[in-house]
């Protein structure tokens, strides 16, 4: 009877802790979230409240510029990945001509190139004083620029064409995923009502495949409203190159977190279409029944030009910038293998290391949290504390510069009156400014990575764990952990990866005199010193390679009997 | 000290909804009862409840008289003692066979709990599967882990949430038994539930019938709710019954095959009888057959038994259609005129209304 007493007893004080806990689960979801969308309200909330009143004068001025400069690019972008995207997917997946298998993965290749990386190669290439001019001048004779017509890469038309050339792998790969998923049934339906294979792909493929061209698109427009590297490089004035003016050179936070509330309206937009299109894809699947693929056979000349059409994009897109980019390495390697470069690299990877544990750290307890405790707010609150990803990296940085700052004059404050000591700037221009940055940004990444692979532990699983004796804890140790463990590397990696690329927020909130691979490549490049920064460059484009890896092997996996035989699913 | 499992007045809702309504039960060591129910009434709530995966909101439950669950006190799942079996086995699919069973054994020595796994193992016939994983054997075999890693812990009191409903009904029949003799080996008390009155009737040494609303309508042994169901629904449960309606005169009500008794029931009260398809006695018409002289519509043979379609031929009633169940096959012709009664056993009033 003691054992009996002692064992209710127990039971009752786990009760209190249970409980406890999960209101603490739900207190530190609802923190986490309002931590990370401080940066985003404190823009919002300056710009609304501005000390100097420059609305009238900004959009009098360069407003306009900004505006018609960012839709051109977005639809120039825009229109650039959906033809190669598409295009590139429907041919892999439903014909068969030669190097199809390899195209399948390779498409996805120029997605490790960051586009400021391939702007500084392309503009070193086609620049007037480089090769490829010389070259022609030296065939043809011509002294000057004014005998021959050459495009100007530093322009609008040569930042869209290099956008597109790195971001177009997004729209390939949701639409593949979309004509992958597509019964095949339907097609034949089509066929058997008497349409060609064309016909069929625009009347029953394309539209089925709509909402994830949809999203594909909208994600490649949040990657250019994000871009700064190339913008900055070719001085095309869109609106992140506004902020960073407004701010750095004019001096002027308050405009600058005008700009980036205004801009916030377009991410607005986007955000809207791809979820709206996610809710649609849903309804698009119409059957369940998967049959092996048509795999038209395309020979002789289409057949050729179907490998022109699959190959061109993988070569602009990554071999000929990373071959460029090889060769430099090799001839100025003195310059470009030297210490500093290490310690750059070192800084790279310990940021983004950091950024990479935080946020997987953060996603798992975030989705617990929602998984616990349910609710509509706490799902609510935790989306929208993963929206920083279509949240340009320059208003983020912003947000972030405005936030940690008043921190830490409350800080300095209240450690003034009451010990009389000033604490200065704890956070401004720290280490921990650019992981909070990097963690705000990329947190979707992680915590789409976590929520998916959780849901596939049932809560049935959870309460079998729980009748067989294993409290909470244990019950995540040994049931969720291993289920989600290879989920959760694989979104360290991702979010570690475009740390390693990040740019504007790195450019912006890092501390003095602290360069990363970004920064570094960024700064000699932008000086026409591409030799020394190439080695930087080539391995900041040889980290980018490892998600495309995992995605070419995700793609390939989704499809039902498409994989390899056998396979745990 | 009375072991086994006891419930007192639990209630539930969800948003205001009610699913449970005062719902008391008790299940002593050894006994199997079954709560039969349609989908939403609420019997897998009280079996979340008894487990402590739903919060108890009013009510109480006491496993072997420990209460576990009233408000205010909550004992978390793992320290419950029980051993649930889910619908869909939930069945850890990262871990071998063995390795799920010995899951609920953490508190023995490596070497014991493996012991005592592989002998749960045996007694469902799964040994031979140890080292596979879950997605590698049918949903049956699933099913027999299910059950051997919910008792390997020797629970205090066993859940069983639909327990045959994945599996073709080809196997269900055997599994059914297996598990049958499985549990009544351990000596544990169990609680089952189950849409499927079939299955209760198999299972259970008791039955709990719930309406939609989550009131216990009916509690009994199988022959008590088949044979004396208390009222239309729970007499329902068991398939498709002949209605006839008729007023309450002389403590009988009239039938188109004779009189039957009423018990009960006001005189010049309006009634329903209901009579199970099983409950009709034919005889042949030529042998001096006593009842009323019918004609067959049509005969359906489902195997071990026909279904036989009925019209009364003569008489105030002429034209009323009945289904008769019958055992084994049934030739019109051969049987010529055929008259037929009521079994009382089989024929149940209610009033109107």
């Amino acid at each position: 009877m003691t054992s009996m007493v002692a064992r209710t007893a127990g039971a009752a004080w786990r009760r209190t802790d249970w409980r406890s806990w999960a209101n603490g689960w739900t207190l530190g979801t609802m923190a986490i979230a309002l931590a990370v969308m401080v940066p985003v309200i404190a823009v919002i909330t300056l710009a609304f409240n501005p000390s100097d009143d420059i609305w009238r004068h900004l959009a009098s001025t360069v407003l306009p510029m900004y505006i018609g400069t960012t839709l051109q690019l977005m639809v120039g972008v825009g229109i650039g990945t959906f033809m190669i995207g598409v295009g590139s997917a429907w041919l892999v997946t439903m014909c068969r001509f030669p190097g199809r298998r390899v195209f399948e993965w390779a498409l996805l290749l120029p997605m490790a190139v960051p586009a400021y990386v391939i702007a500084y190669v392309y503009t070193d290439i086609l620049e007037y004083a480089g090769p490829l001019q010389k070259g022609l001048r030296e065939i043809f004779g011509w002294t000057g620029k004014s005998q021959y017509w050459f495009p100007e890469i530093r322009s609008l038309g040569g930042a869209v064409s290099m956008m597109t050339l790195v971001l177009y792998p997004y729209v390939y790969m949701l639409s593949r995923a979309a004509f992958l998923e597509q019964s095949v049934c339907v097609l034949e339906a089509s066929r058997v009502l008497g349409r060609g294979p064309w016909r069929s792909f625009f009347s029953v493929a394309l539209p089925l495949a709509r909402p994830a061209i949809v999203i594909g698109v909208s994600l490649v427009l949040m990657e250019t409203l994000n871009d700064f590297g190339t913008v900055d490089f070719f001085a095309v004035n869109t609106f992140t190159l506004g902020i960073f003016d407004v701010w750095l050179n004019m001096n002027n936070v308050a405009g600058a977190a005008q700009l980036a509330s205004l801009l916030l309206l377009f991410v607005v937009a986007l955000i809207f279409l791809e979820r709206f299109s996610r809710r649609k894809q849903r309804f698009h699947h119409t059957t369940t029944k998967y049959k092996a693929l048509p795999g038209y056979r395309l020979a002789g000349t289409i057949g050729a030009l179907s490998f022109a059409a699959c190959f061109i994009p993988v070569l602009l897109g990554f071999l000929l910038p990373s071959g460029v980019l090889a060769a430099y390495a090799v001839t100025y390697f003195e310059d470009a293998a030297n210490p500093a470069v290490l310690a750059h690299a070192a800084n790279s990877v310990m940021l983004s290391s950091l950024a990479a544990v935080l946020a997987v750290a953060v996603a798992i307890f975030m989705a617990y949290g929602v998984r616990i405790k349910g609710g509509k707010v706490l799902k609510a609150v935790a989306r929208l504390a993963s929206m920083g990803y279509a949240v340009p990296g320059s208003v983020l940085a912003v947000g972030v510069i405005v936030s940690l700052a008043s921190l830490d004059n409350a800080v300095d404050g209240f450690f003034r009156e009451t010990f009389g000591i000033s604490t200065g700037l704890l956070f401004s221009g720290t280490i921990a400014a650019v992981t909070f940055g990097y963690l705000v940004r990329f947190l979707a990444l992680s915590y789409g990575t976590v929520e998916a692979s959780l849901s596939k532990v049932t809560p049935n699983m959870e309460g079998a764990a729980r009748c067989l004796g294993h409290g909470p804890f244990s019950t995540m140790r040994r049931v969720h952990v291993p289920l989600i463990k290879s989920s959760v590397l694989t979104a360290a990696i991702l979010v570690f990866v475009d740390c390693m690329k990040e740019l504007p927020m790195t450019v912006i909130l890092r501390p003095f005199n602290f360069q990363t691979l970004a920064t570094f490549v960024h700064q000699y490049a932008s000086d026409e010193q591409l030799g020394e920064a190439s080695l930087a460059a080539l391995a900041i484009v040889g980290t980018g390679i490892l998600p495309v890896l995992f995605l070419s092997m995700a793609i390939t996996r989704s499809r039902p009997g498409h994989g390899r035989q056998g396979e745990v699913s | 000290m009375m072991k086994g499992l006891h419930v007192h007045g639990v209630s539930h809702a969800f948003d205001g909804h009610p699913v449970l309504d005062n719902a008391s039960l008790t299940i002593p060591a050894g006994e199997l009862v079954c709560l039969l129910g349609p989908s939403g009434s609420g019997k897998s709530t009280l079996l979340r409840i008894a487990a402590g995966l739903e919060r108890l909101q009013r009510g109480r439950i006491t496993i072997d008289e420990q209460v576990v669950a009233e408000p205010g006190t909550h004992v978390p799942p793992e320290d419950r003692g029980i051993g649930l079996m889910f619908q869909d086995y939930a069945l850890f699919p990262h871990l071998t066979i063995v390795d799920n069973v010995t899951f609920g054994l953490s508190r023995q020595p490596r070497h014991r709990a493996r012991k005592r796994a592989m002998e749960m193992l045996e007694q469902v016939g799964m040994e031979g599967h140890a080292g596979k994983h879950p997605h590698m054997l049918s949903g049956g075999q699933q099913q027999r882990v299910a059950l051997a890693r919910a008792l390997a812990p020797e629970p205090r009191l066993v859940l069983l949430d639909e327990p045959f409903s994945g599996l073709d009904t080809s196997m269900r029949a055997k599994i059914r038994e297996d598990t049958l003799s499985v549990l009544k080996q351990s000596g544990i008390a169990t609680l089952m539930v189950t849409h499927d009155p079939e299955e209760a009737m198999f299972m259970a040494d008791r039955i709990k019938v719930l309406s939609h609303d989550g009131r216990i309508l009916q509690a009994g042994r199988p022959a008590d709710i088949y044979y004396q169901p208390v009222d239309e629904y729970v007499a329902m449960l068991f398939g498709h019954m002949n209605l006839i309606h008729g007023v309450v005169s002389e403590g009988a009500v009239d039938s188109p095959m004779g009189r039957i008794a009423v018990d009960g029931i006001d005189e010049g009260r309006a009634v329903k009888v209901l009579i199970r398809p099983e409950g009709f006695v034919l005889t042949n018409g030529v042998d001096g057959g006593v009842g009323t002289p019918v004609e067959v519509i049509s005969t359906h043979l489902l195997g071990h038994s026909s279904i036989v379609r009925l019209r009364v031929r003569e008489g105030k009633n002429m034209g009323a259609e009945f289904q008769v169940r019958v055992p084994g096959s049934f030739d019109a012709a051969e049987k010529g005129r055929l008259s037929a009664r009521i079994d009382a056993h089989h024929a149940f009033v209610y009033p109107e209304g």
